[in-house]
């Protein structure tokens, strides 16, 4: 099946990436922008869903700083 | 003694590394994918950009053949020091406790910082006394040291923290300003700063020398004994 798998960074762990975009935005023009934040998107074709927790803890994210959320099929 | 310093593909600071150690003793590379340690004294996870840090900083190097002997050496008691991507790796390998961070300004950063010596009973700053100041250069963009709270006092409890940089010089926003840290036995180290570019006044400073004599020295002492 293909998987999509979000990582996040922690609640609470700086995210220097997100204040940045967080600034830019409204030096564009885009007022009222909070709380950004920026992760990454993994997609994958794995054999069995069932393995992509493991799959997590081991590589795809680093427990200590990032959150991970396993998606199913894109539509 | 002789040092093994390991080559990943995207490695750049280990000839550095070898030059710096061949200061106080034997020197030689070690290939990422043998993982033969060919007798070595002490390994150094030298910087740079092993497999391109690609998904996070140091996440697929762990994986090298030679990271599994590098561990059972390391579980071994054998003396381990990561340098900047060394130090990202061995996080990542379970090895060191923590994480490193993008910096907090973002930017790389590259300059000379003073570092304090926090810690004199390790194999690795044996030869400094506490307090000491080292000027000793960074450059990095991911090495903001980051560990929870419950982790960090267990750091401070069991004197794991081994070098912190100077009031106003942390360059990248690490907590308590740590530059360095060592694992609960003590053989394995991990810093941010390079001690292997401070080996000679003509490039600014030798402060970093202190790292490798203190190496050298407790190899001496364990081969005495």
């Amino acid at each position: 099946m293909r998987a999509r798998v979000l990582i996040r960074p922690k609640a609470g762990i700086l995210d220097p990436q997100g204040k940045a975009v967080e600034r830019a935005l409204p030096a564009l023009g885009f007022a009222g922008v909070a709380n950004v934040h920026v992760g990454r998107l993994i997609e994958l074709d794995v054999p069995d869903a069932a393995l992509l927790p493991e799959m997590c803890e081991k590589l795809l994210a680093n427990p200590l700083i990032e959150d991970y959320e396993i998606l199913g099929e894109p539509r | 003694m002789t040092v093994g310093v390991v080559r990943f593909p995207g490695s750049c600071d280990e000839t550095d590394a070898v030059l710096a150690a061949a200061r106080v003793g034997d020197a030689r590379l070690l290939w990422h994918a043998d993982p033969d340690l060919h007798g070595v004294d002490a390994v150094v996870i030298p910087g740079g950009f092993s497999y391109g840090d690609y998904l996070r900083v140091g996440a697929i190097a762990r994986f090298a053949p030679v990271m599994e002997s590098v561990a059972r050496f390391a579980g071994g008691g054998g003396l381990v020091l990561g340098i900047c991507n060394g130090f990202q790796v061995l996080c990542e390998a379970g090895l060191l406790p923590g994480a490193l961070l993008p910096n907090a300004g973002l930017r790389f950063v590259c300059r000379q910082v003073d570092v304090e010596v926090v810690n004199t009973g390790t194999p690795f700053t044996g030869a400094c006394a506490r307090g000491d100041v080292l000027s000793i250069p960074v450059k990095h963009t991911t090495g903001r040291f980051h560990a929870p709270d419950g982790v960090l006092e267990r750091l401070e409890a069991h004197d794991q923290i081994v070098l912190r940089y100077a009031p106003g010089c942390n360059p990248n926003g690490s907590e308590r300003d740590i530059a360095g840290v060592m694992n609960e036995a003590g053989n394995v180290v991990g810093l941010m700063p390079h001690p292997e570019h401070a080996v000679d006044a003509l490039t600014g400073s030798a402060d970093g020398l202190a790292l490798f004599e203190s190496m050298r020295d407790h190899v001496a002492r364990a081969v005495a004994a």
